[in-house]
């Protein structure tokens, strides 16, 4: 039976397959990315000019809803899917030599259940009223009393709900493959480092989701059942909401970012042709990132009005996180130096990636000081932060997974000039973007408004314009995907020569359908 | 003291750096920096994130250049046969240690302002700031007790030197080189209530009462904004603050308890 290979509709919707599901997951992580796109759109077509955009100032609300899906659908339906379910599921069973996950079919729900998430995304966004409580849905905005009592914030919450189900289950089935499916010979201290960074973002999944669901309970039976968990009229606090959901949103940007440096690794030493320097450094600096970042939650609660030693300890704790960080930075600096260095598309992007991340990382710790996020909290100064380490960071790291792997995944490889001009438009884009968003912040302007003062409008007209290039940039990468599904040229089972020694290279392009008859050896080293 | 020589050193380099140095209460287009300091905490605050700037700045310049040299060098048609090496625990020693001394030295200035800002001095006097979908509710329970709401102009009746989305009906009054208290709370969801020239920000949450302070050096007109998402209109909530001479203040006193009582 186990040689059996379902075609057509019966490989996609009941597939078992994690290369096939990787590739659904992928596709629908481009397709959630197009969609909140097109709400990056509508937020910068709004924002370009002080005054009245193309949203009525009686409609504020819309605005709210726009924002909002536009982070959820990034977070959760695009980086999350496209990181973990898409070249997790693809390349962790391929690294570490197994012929598929632990749990083929727990794979299977894990993605379907995405299907009805987003759906209910859009219920969120079309019902009575909308869900504009931000992304973060802070109580007691999100409430029933305060302008969302219609079912749009119930959709939103219950999505979120079975959006964390598939991630809880995903991780679960990562951390049972990954400890217990590698080939003999591949000790935990020889795995690719895109497989560490797999396993300790499956960690902080199990250990943080979980919070976020109680959250969110919680404020659904504020919301239905009359509870009062964080209603102060009840004896409830609407601050304890904030520590539950920062507690997973914190850990939350160490997930969508620690695939990414995964990525980042593989990228560079192939491109290098040099092994990563300093192997047990880099896993043990993604561990530690891990782990404090579980500890860090409160810093972005500044404001909120805890005591000053609480503070005080947000702020040493979120600052220890760059010391890991740096290690990474550098030895990825030391991995290319001595190297023989080819600059194919994915390491354009993994060398953007290293320049972008440094400066949002840099950011970071400016904004960790609790004392100058007096100054910057929810300003755009944040807005600026947050996207030069996720819409710069995780996308590009993204990028340079796709197509560093789309010949291995499709076998067929991306035209070299294609990619390069993506990569160019995307980096000037996207600086243009958001470079300006730290000098608005500075000046004071806030997060989430509709409208700003006129002394905000040079630097808002200008990430206008890079916003409408970088749209113009992710259209660009959909052409150059169905060229290349299309016309691009058969991909060898190797197309990048030496420097790329992970098993997935050792198997043709696309690999069987059980990748390895045999369990492959591991000679080197 | 080699620290205020530092810092004096970092002021100069400050002022080279267009944006802080346009003298004004209201942010201006164009601006990079922060809003003219007009309190002794936001004063603090802008050396500091200036010291911040010069350290980030130099790590940034340092990472990136060495990508640039390293990409440049190490070229496939420049280095056709890669090293082989992957370990150096020296450096991996070295690139470890020397952050945590650069974050000590971040942190120890960043500690003492944070304490500094938090401790509330012998206040002068105390303004109740109370959030509301979509105003600001004032009450001055030293001087009577007398409270007033505080709205958005709308852009139809704004008067000539009254700023979009800035400007409201019946702004805050303090006098200048006063120390004044901030409690801040809300009525329905949480706001934030901010003064960017005075480094103030302080959540309103509904149920609890937060306390902050400021002490305005210079008399003038500032302008700040809700800056916790509170609904459709928060970004139609600002806040307008008046600081003023003590007799002046005085003054607005007699007649603002008129008008409000």
């Amino acid at each position: 039976m186990s040689n059996t290979h379902p075609t057509g509709l019966t490989r996609w919707l009941c597939s078992t397959n994690h290369k096939d599901i990787g590739t659904l997951y992928i596709v629908f992580a481009v397709f959630a990315g197009l969609l909140g796109g097109i709400l990056s759109m509508m937020i910068r077509l709004q924002l370009m000019e002080p005054g009245q955009g193309f949203i009525s100032p009686d409609n504020y609300q819309f605005y709210n809803v726009v924002i909002t899906l536009h982070g959820l659908l990034m977070i959760f339906f695009m980086v999350m899917p496209a990181l973990i379910g898409g070249f997790g599921n693809w390349f962790v069973p391929l690294m570490i030599g197994a012929p598929d996950m632990a749990f083929p079919r727990l794979n299977n729900i894990s993605f379907w259940l995405l299907i009805p998430a987003l759906l209910m995304m859009f219920a969120a966004f079309f019902a009575q009223g909308g869900a504009g409580t931000g992304w973060t849905f802070y109580p007691p905005l999100s409430g029933k009393s305060f302008g969302h009592s219609s079912a749009a914030t119930d959709f939103m919450l219950v999505g979120l709900h079975i959006a964390g189900a598939s991630s809880i289950l995903g991780a679960i089935n990562f951390v049972v493959t990954i400890l217990n499916m590698r080939t003999p010979k591949m000790t935990l201290h020889k795995m690719p480092l895109f497989v560490w960074a797999m396993l300790i973002t499956a960690f902080l999944l199990i250990i943080s989701v979980p919070v976020l669901a109680g959250a969110i309970t919680m404020l659904l039976t504020d919301r239905g059942f009359a509870t009062s968990f964080f209603d102060p009229a009840g004896g409830g606090d609407p601050v304890l909401f904030q520590h539950l959901f920062w507690f997973f949103g914190h850990p939350e940007v160490y997930i969508m970012i620690l695939p990414g440096f995964g990525i980042i690794s593989q990228v560079i030493a192939t491109f290098s042709k040099k092994p990563v320097f300093g192997y047990l450094g880099m896993v043990y600096a993604s561990v530690g990132i891990g782990a404090v970042g579980l500890l860090v939650w409160a810093h972005h609660m500044f404001t909120v009005g805890m005591s000053v030693d609480v503070n005080a300890y947000f702020t040493a704790a979120t600052m220890i996180i760059a010391v890991p960080t740096g290690v990474k930075v550098f030895s990825w600096i030391a991995t290319m130096w001595g190297g023989s260095i080819s600059f194919k598309t994915p390491m354009l992007f993994a060398i953007g990636f290293l320049i972008l991340f440094t400066i949002g990382g840099l950011t970071g710790v400016v904004l960790a000081n609790s004392s100058l996020d007096i100054a910057l909290h929810d300003t755009y100064y944040v807005v600026g932060h947050f996207h030069y380490v996720l819409s710069m960071g995780s996308l590009f790291a993204i990028f340079a997974g796709i197509y560093y792997w789309i010949g291995k995944m499709s076998g067929r490889q991306y035209p070299e000039i294609l990619g390069k001009i993506h990569f160019w438009l995307t980096f000037i884009g996207v600086n243009l973007v958001f470079f300006p968003m730290h000098f608005l912040g500075l000046a004071g302007m806030p997060r989430r408004v509709a409208d700003y003062p006129d002394a905000f409008k040079g630097w808002n007209y200008v990430s206008s314009m890079g916003a409408y290039l970088s749209f113009a940039a992710a259209l660009f990468f959909i052409i150059v995907m169905f060229y290349t599904l299309r016309y691009g040229k058969k991909c060898p089972a190797n197309p990048w020569g030496p420097g790329a020694d992970t098993l997935e290279w050792t198997v043709s392009s696309p690999p069987p359908y059980h990748s390895f008859d045999r369990q492959p050896d591991l000679k080197e080293s | 003291m080699q620290n205020l020589r530092i810092c004096n050193i970092f002021w100069l380099v400050a002022l080279l750096i267009p944006g802080q140095t346009i003298h004004a209460a209201a942010p201006k287009n164009w601006q990079i920096g922060f809003q003219n300091a007009a309190s002794p905490v936001m004063e603090q605050l802008v050396s500091f994130h200036n010291l911040m700037l010069i350290i980030i700045a130099c790590i940034a310049i340092l990472v990136i250049g060495l990508i640039f040299w390293v990409i440049w060098r190490y070229r496939a048609s420049k280095n056709p046969t890669p090293q082989t090496w992957s370990h150096n625990v020296t450096l991996e020693v070295i690139w470890t240690l020397l952050p945590v001394v650069i974050l000590l030295f971040m942190a120890y200035p960043s500690f003492r302002l944070l304490y500094y800002m938090d401790a509330t001095p012998q206040a002068d006097m105390t303004i109740k700031v109370i959030g509301k979908q979509w105003y600001w509710t004032y009450e001055y329970p030293d001087h009577g007790n007398f409270s007033f709401d505080s709205y958005l102009v709308p852009e139809k009746d704004l008067k000539p030197d009254q700023l979009r989305l800035l400007s409201v009906d019946n702004p805050v009054y303090v006098p200048v080189n006063k120390k004044i208290r901030i409690l801040t709370t809300a009525n329905d969801v949480i706001h934030s209530w901010a003064l960017p020239a005075m480094g103030v920000k302080k959540d309103c949450v509904p149920g609890r009462i937060n306390e902050t302070w400021f002490m305005a050096t210079k008399p003038g007109v500032y302008y700040g904004q809700c800056s916790e998402l509170c609904g459709p209109k928060h970004g139609m909530m600002p806040i307008e603050v008046h600081v003023v001479s003590e007799e002046a203040f005085n003054q607005w006193v007699e007649q603002a308890r008129k008008k409000y009582e």
